[in-house]
């Protein structure tokens, strides 16, 4: 579109905008914030200073082996092939996969390990790229929750329950701190999966509803392809022009029914058409990264190039982050290695490592990294023993594992180049400063300047919160 | 203490208080102002949850409030604030002291303080909460003709409100339309309802519009979402399932006026009516539209128990407006329930046979519900069974005198079996016995995945294969061959050595395998050879095991055994399938050149070696039956036989299968779970209903589902008909009487129109739960006919409209939206029920959401035109063009009705709406003129049932004068345009004028009033 004709529909936009702003009584500027008029307000929130503005989580379906990849633990190593100890496995639940835990055999982690940075932080060398950059992340060893199976698992991540039908995080904050621009959705999700991926986990639409919040507050999925966002393209036939054209006609057509019906619902419909115009010309601008610098394209690797990739979402979530997008929810399926260690890990990290690092140093070279908190963890981990037979090294596997995991945050607010709690000596157990699933919650919204226990919604008669009754803020890991 | 903290019903009961009431302010009423403080601020701590108690006070009875407890004052002393230890605390400075806790978040208003303090000054009057009152039938204010009318404006009097004005009749009757039907007036209805003059012309649109069959379609949506009703099971794998013709039921329920108590006892316990009809078993559909879980790994009781709460958690919202998912861990911390009480109404639900394993989208109990073709063609089929089953019985006993004289002559041909059956020495990785066939039986543990490795003297002499005979057994799960969850087993690999004395082991090379049968895909005898443990030789075909199977394992070569060798037999079970181990089984080795299973002489022989007295019947049945066989008559009869019952077989397979509710014979008992987890059970507790709700009459042993819905629709039940009339109202208001239509506990609003609510409730009992009898009467109020024009005083005084002093107006939920455009444009195919149906949507969502593996395969024709009711829904990607609808994870019965840009994105470029544009102009035209003019007006008329004044006409044309000229300037894009969708292109209008106007129409559909129930 030429910048003349642009700055005309600006002059139409702002007389719209202009009047249905000033031109209304109380009622309508809440209906204007969009509040549903017949939900329950917000609770105000008596904020804590906000150390991050935005969060990028790069949820890691399936449950990476922390054994693996972070929890180094050379006990491990040395009973490889012995039987786990019946005083680590007693009263504990497994999925229906391991029948009898006591009878399973410990497996050695599949790489060494090496110490990196200053902190000395121990990363597998599966993870070249994560161990670039271990200066800057938050190591949290002493993950647990108490779910065995993915989608409850991943459910009580991110809504803080297992079953569905709760808000989940990025409709939290969508809901508790409102938006930051106007033309792109506040919560974005994005899914990938690594090619030829065995056993993959389904991303269920729940995974970020928005529960009984207003749908509004939903994360708006991004897709691979023509249309990132649903139903956004222009129907064929309708030029941008055009659209302009029908478009003032709504708007006149509405102003006209506002003028006589004083329903402040019309002037939130008018804004709304108006704000879908300008999704249809910012959505597109996120998604091209052709202007995007060579050496930035390099350090993200080559899948970078392909649409749908973890690497080419990795970029997405900084171009959604620079422009306002409060969280971004980047979900990569296929670490649920069952059979396939000696394989598909492999095939996993290759696709994630490298990206997942470059997002932490584009973030921390364009000074995002401050006031941006990037999360990268699974919904559990994975047996310290095998599942599998030894003798048969190509289908070994491990099966989930509740007790102890890691993640790793970066940025925002969280202590770098630190590791917090630990493990025992086969990885197992919890040994030392035990963070669960609900601390983790706490943690998230007391750096973005929430008290997670005035965060709530009243629903069925009662005040809900992201962490139910529970949650404590992790300290140690504040900066 | 649990126990003796009960709230029972006579606790209930109003403390009346004698104390005078001075001052120029009213007390406060118990129910309006003073609960919802106590309840919110108060009882979290100081409420029913017995376990949650601090102090040992509760102020939610008022023995509670006013008793002394050791050693300090009673909380609320009636009329004395001062002297009340609550009231103390409330206005405490000490931060230790104040209540409610400082760390607690929850704070006291100094109105709300006033409120308390006027509340104890008064005398401390507690009420019983409304909603659990018996619905008493409220006298009708004087003053209107109608009782709505007169309770509402009573009520509007009060704060000097006087009932708006009726909308205009073109308006009130597209609102009507729009709630009744779903779908626009017609102009013709419009100007017939216009033009008459009749008293009564409106009440005849409301009883034609009730009679219309697509009201029964309009009224099933919000029921589909309260039932989770989808057409898969949700979660990983996410099955297809017929649950549809549960879903025209419900239609078709509504359309007959079936009474609502019946409609919940059906739905809720038809199973269990005396002498139940196919229709009353169908309709307990409704309980088993819950998602199921087939993920792999989930712990089957897990997957049971979350069914059986869906289930107690739905009757609970839908019936009873309760949180009662508020009780699965704990006592209610505002509503006198208890843990107890909600597993004592799980109880009733859980009875079904339903053990939570596997994600079969017919799980039973299921009832077939054929079409009528399929009903006919199968009577047909089986009357032309019973004739052939008559023919073979004569023949068959003609024949019968002749079978020893064959069976002689039978051995005489064949001779030796060709299978000697190894004599088993031991048996390891099972405990194993070694029957008198030689088959080898295991029992004791079962592990996941087990080992056999069986030791066997093996015969001298040349072999070429090695039989494995897979037997059923009694002690298998159903009679099978494996104590798996089926019976069935996965034998991922064999391996064979045979040891001789002096002579190095050897291992045998098997070439191929052959089975009796084979479960398919990666689970075939051959793929027991590769080293692969996700594949294997199985069996299951859908049904449990009922017939022994066989696999021959050929060597590579004929093989010479040594005398005195010994054969050791592995056999793995190593597949994700835990416990799929052979439960008993057989080996044989022959030396026959070429063996095979399906030689006449593999199956018949050993049953003719065994004298006929001492076969089994299941034996003498087979050697029978190739005795007949070998009749050419009989075998060209058994052919017919066989095309007819497979057939017959097919039909039946084709026919949809509705989940129902059943009951076991032998009762479950239900335990209070510790924290709602399936695996801590603690107590025992029988089926019982709340105490605080009216008692279940006696019955002869436990109460069972067909008690619990019948005392849910019993006159004396408080809450079933206010929740429910409640329903109606917010389906047509867009806001409940209540605004928690999910709600009606103590944390709910106190009503506005108390009386209006109550006077519904009982008319609706009164009246024999007549649904279409409420609609009618709610629909013929002033309150219903009002315009929605809204003055700013009005706005501010009452923005959600809960006073009633206006109309109501709200954006139309999607899929009424997506029929509007359907009918307005022609395009609706209004045919009723059946499968569902995929029309236009991304079809890249279901491959997004399952890696490829489901694709959305959009239908043509008439599916893509069908109502919004009939749309595949799937339950883990639920279709888009329903932006605002509730996912039907679990019962939603709150509408959403948020207004997003993602919404206008779906109405402005959804090809539906893009296409139902364009056949919208082309009807325009076709009913009015090629004047552009002409042709807006009458598509105005079609979508909003009313002509365009002159600014809306010239506005109009002003966008249609724009639209004209960009397509005429570029006719490829007018062409273009006109290319979305499939319906085909009106050739007599000119591109470019049919793209202008279509681009106006497509307008038309995304402006306020059309987006809009008015």
């Amino acid at each position: 579109m030429d910048p003349l004709t642009e700055s005309q529909l600006l002059v139409n936009r702002r007389y719209f905008f202009g009047k249905s702003a000033t031109g209304l009584g109380m009622a309508a500027l809440a209906s204007m914030l969009g509040e549903d008029a017949f939900g329950a307000e917000p609770t105000p929130l008596a904020r804590i200073a906000p150390k991050a503005k935005r969060v990028i989580y790069l949820f890691q379906n399936g449950a990476p082996s922390h054994v693996e990849l972070f929890d180094h633990k050379p006990e491990l190593a040395k009973r490889h092939g012995q039987a786990v100890p019946e005083s680590f496995v007693a009263g504990k639940r497994f999925s229906t996969m391991t029948a009898n835990a006591s009878a399973q055999k410990l497996l050695a982690p599949l790489e060494p390990f090496q110490r990196h940075g200053h902190s000395g932080a121990t990363v597998s060398s599966l993870m070249p790229y994560t161990a670039g950059i271990a200066d800057d992340l938050c190591f949290v060893k002493s993950m647990f929750t108490e779910q065995v199976n993915h989608a409850p698992a991943i459910n009580f991540f991110l809504s803080g329950n297992p079953l569905p039908g709760r808000p989940t995080l990025g409709s939290w904050l969508s809901y508790g701190l409102g938006t930051m621009n106007e033309n792109l959705p506040t919560f974005v999700a994005m899914t990938s999966v690594s090619k030829n991926t065995t056993c993959g986990q389904i991303f269920y639409d729940f995974y970020w509803g928005s529960g009984f919040l207003p749908s509004r507050h939903q994360g708006v999925k991004l897709h691979p392809g023509s249309d990132p966002v649903l139903y956004l393209s222009n129907p064929q036939g309708v030029s941008p022009a055009l659209r302009r054209n029908m478009l003032d006609g709504i708007a006149r057509l509405n102003q006209r029914k506002l003028d006589d019906f004083g329903d402040p619902e019309i002037a939130t419909r008018i804004a709304q058409y108006e704000m879908a115009y300008r999704m249809q010309t910012s959505v597109p601008e996120l998604a091209d990264i052709s202007g995007e610098p060579k050496e930035v394209l390099e350090m993200y690797g080559p899948q970078v190039h392909e649409p749908g990739t973890y690497a080419r979402n990795c970029l997405l979530a900084r171009r959604l982050i620079e422009r306002g997008t409060r969280f971004v929810q980047l979900m990569h399926a296929g670490w649920d290695q069952h059979r396939s260690l000696t394989t598909e890990l492999y095939t996993q990290c290759k696709d994630t490592d490298q990206p997942s690092a470059a997002l932490v140093r584009d973030l921390k070279m364009r000074g995002l990294l401050e006031d941006t908190l990037v999360i990268w963890g699974g919904e559990f981990g994975r047996t310290p023993f095998i599942q599998g037979d030894l003798a048969d090294r190509p289908n070994w596997g491990r099966d989930h594992h509740p007790y102890a995991f890691t993640v790793w945050m970066a940025g925002g607010g969280v202590k770098p180049g630190m590791t917090h709690g630990e493990t025992d000596e086969l990885g197992f157990n919890v040994a030392k400063d035990g963070v669960h699933v609900h601390d983790f919650q706490a943690t998230l919204l007391h750096l973005l300047g929430i008290d997670h226990e005035k965060l709530t919604f009243k629903f069925q008669g009662r005040h809900f919160r992201l962490t139910d009754v529970h949650g404590h803020v992790v300290r140690a890991i504040l900066a | 203490m649990i126990l003796s903290t009960r709230q029972t019903p006579s606790t209930l009961l109003v403390l009346a208080s004698a104390l005078a009431r001075l001052g120029a302010e009213p007390p406060p009423d118990f129910n309006r102002d003073i609960r919802p403080l106590l309840s919110d601020r108060c009882f979290a701590c100081h409420g029913f949850d017995a376990k949650a108690r601090e102090a040992d006070l509760r102020l939610d009875t008022p023995e509670g409030a006013f008793a002394k407890r050791d050693g300090s004052p009673p909380a609320i002393v009636p009329g004395r604030p001062d002297e009340s230890l609550a009231w103390q605390r409330i206005v405490s400075t000490d931060p230790d002291e104040v209540m409610p806790p400082s760390d607690s978040h929850l704070k006291l208003s100094e109105s709300e303080k006033n409120l308390l303090k006027r509340w104890i000054a008064a005398g401390a009057e507690y009420q019983p909460h409304w909603s659990l009152v018996r619905v008493e039938k409220p006298a009708v204010p004087g003053g209107g003709d109608h009782p709505i009318d007169a309770f509402v404006a009573a009520r509007l009097a009060k704060d000097g409100l006087r009932l708006a004005p009726e909308a205009p009749k073109a308006s009130l009757l597209r609102r009507l339309s729009l709630d009744l039907r779903g779908l626009p007036p017609t102009p013709e209805e419009t100007a017939a309802f216009l033009a008459d003059r009749a008293p009564d012309a409106y009440e005849k649109r409301v009883d034609s519009f009730l009679a219309d069959s697509a009201y029964g379609e309009r009224m099933a949506w919000p029921w589909l979402d309260a039932a989770r009703y989808a057409d898969s099971n949700g979660y990983q794998g996410d099955a297809d399932r017929t649950m549809w013709p549960w879903r025209d039921w419900v239609v078709s329920a509504f359309n007959r006026n079936l009474p609502y108590d019946q409609f919940t006892v059906w739905q809720l316990a038809g199973d269990l009516l005396p002498g139940a009809t196919h229709e009353q078993i169908l309709a307990t559909g409704f309980l088993r539209n819950h998602p199921i879980n087939g993920e792999g790994g989930r712990i089957p009781e897990e997957n049971r128990v979350d069914y059986a709460m869906d289930m107690v958690e739905t009757t609970g919202t839908v019936w009873m407006a309760l949180t009662l998912n508020c009780c699965r861990c704990h006592d209610h911390k505002y509503d006198p329930l208890t843990q107890r009480d909600y597993f004592s109404l799980l109880d009733f639900f859980n009875q079904t046979p339903v053990d939570g394993s596997g994600g079969d989208p017919q799980t039973a109990p299921v009832i077939a519900a054929p079409t009528e073709e399929q009903r006919v063609r199968e009577n047909e089929l089986v009357r032309q069974l019973a004739d052939t089953d008559s023919q073979l019985s004569t023949r068959a006993a003609g024949l019968a005198p002749a079978q020893p004289a064959w069976e002689a002559a039978e051995l005489a041909r064949h001779g030796v079996d060709p299978w000697q059956a190894l004599t088993v020495e031991s048996v390891a990785g099972a405990e194993a016995a070694v029957l008198d066939d030689q088959s080898v039986l295991t029992s004791g543990p079962n592990p996941e995945n087990a080992t056999y490795t069986v030791r066997a003297s093996a015969p001298a002499g040349s072999f070429t294969a090695l039989k494995l005979d897979a037997l059923r057994h009694p002690t298998m799960t159903q009679g099978g061959i494996a104590r798996s969850n089926s019976g069935n087993f996965v034998l991922t690999g064999i391996e064979a050595t045979l040891t001789a004395p002096g002579v190095p082991p050897r291992r045998l090379d098997f070439a191929r395998a052959e089975a009796t049968y084979e479960q398919g895909g990666s689970f075939t005898a051959a793929s027991v050879l590769d080293d692969d443990p996700r594949s294997g030789w199985a069996v299951w075909n859908g049904r449990s095991i009922d017939r022994d199977h066989a696999a021959i394992f050929h060597f590579r070569e004929a093989l010479d055994f040594p005398a005195g060798a010994l054969l050791e037999i592995t056999l793995r079970h190593d597949s994700p399938h835990p416990q799929h181990n052979l439960g008993r089984f057989r080996l044989s080795l022959t030396g026959e050149p070429s063996p095979s299973l399906s030689s006449p002489a593999e199956t018949l022989l050993p049953l003719l070696r065994i004298a006929a007295a001492g076969r089994t019947p299941e034996q003498q049945a087979a050697v029978r039956d190739a005795h007949l066989r070998s009749d050419p008559d009989y075998a060209k009869l058994a052919a017919a036989r066989a095309s007819q019952d497979g057939e017959l077989k097919a039909l039946r397979q084709s026919v949809p299968k509705v989940m129902v509710m059943g009951d076991r014979k032998e009762r479950r008992k239900t335990h209070i779970l510790a924290v709602g987890a399936y695996d801590k059970p603690l107590e025992e507790v029988p089926p019982a209903t709340p105490p605080i709700l009216p008692p279940l009459p006696e019955t002869d042993g436990p109460p069972n589902r067909l008690d619990l819905a019948r005392w849910l629709v019993s006159r004396e039940h408080p809450l079933t008909a206010r929740v429910t009339v409640n329903r109606f109202w917010q389906e047509l208001f867009g806001i409940g009487l209540i605004k928690t239509p999910e709600d009606f506990g103590v944390q709910s609003e106190v009503p506005v129109h108390p009386e209006l609510l109550d006077w519904l409730a009982a008319e609706f009992m009164d009246r024999g739960w007549d649904v279409k009898q409420l609609v009618r009467t709610i629909v013929t109020s002033r309150v219903y006919k009002q315009s929605s024009r809204v003055s700013p005083d009005l706005l501010e005084k009452d923005p959600a409209n809960r006073l009633l002093a206006r109309g109501p107006r709200f954006r139309l939920p999607a899929f009424l939206l997506r029929d509007q455009a359907l009918a307005a444009s022609g395009l609706l195919v209004a045919r009723q029920g059946g499968p569902p149906v995929k029309p236009y949507s991304p079809e890249n969502l279901w491959p997004d959401a399952t890696f490829g593996k489901v694709r959305y395969v959009r239908d043509s024709g008439e599916s893509l035109h069908r109502r919004s009711l009939y749309t595949f829904w799937r339950r883990i990607s639920m279709p888009p063009m329903f932006f605002d609808n509730a996912n039907r994870e679990v019962c939603s019965v709150n509408p959403s009705r948020t207004n997003t840009p993602l919404h206008a994105l779906a109405t402005l470029n959804d090809t539906t709406y893009v296409e139902a544009a364009r056949l919208l102009a082309a009807r325009a035209v076709r009913e009015s003129s090629t004047d552009p003019a002409a042709a807006l007006a009458r598509a105005f008329q079609l979508v909003l049932a009313r002509l365009p004044d002159d600014a809306e006409k010239a506005i109009l044309l002003d966008s249609h004068r724009a639209a004209r000229e960009t397509f005429a300037a570029d006719p490829a894009s007018a062409k273009a345009f006109l290319s979305n969708g499939e319906a085909p292109a009106d050739t007599a209008l000119d591109p470019v004028d049919h793209a202008a106007l279509a681009s106006v129409c497509l307008s038309l559909l995304n402006t306020d009033e059309t987006l809009t129930k008015e």
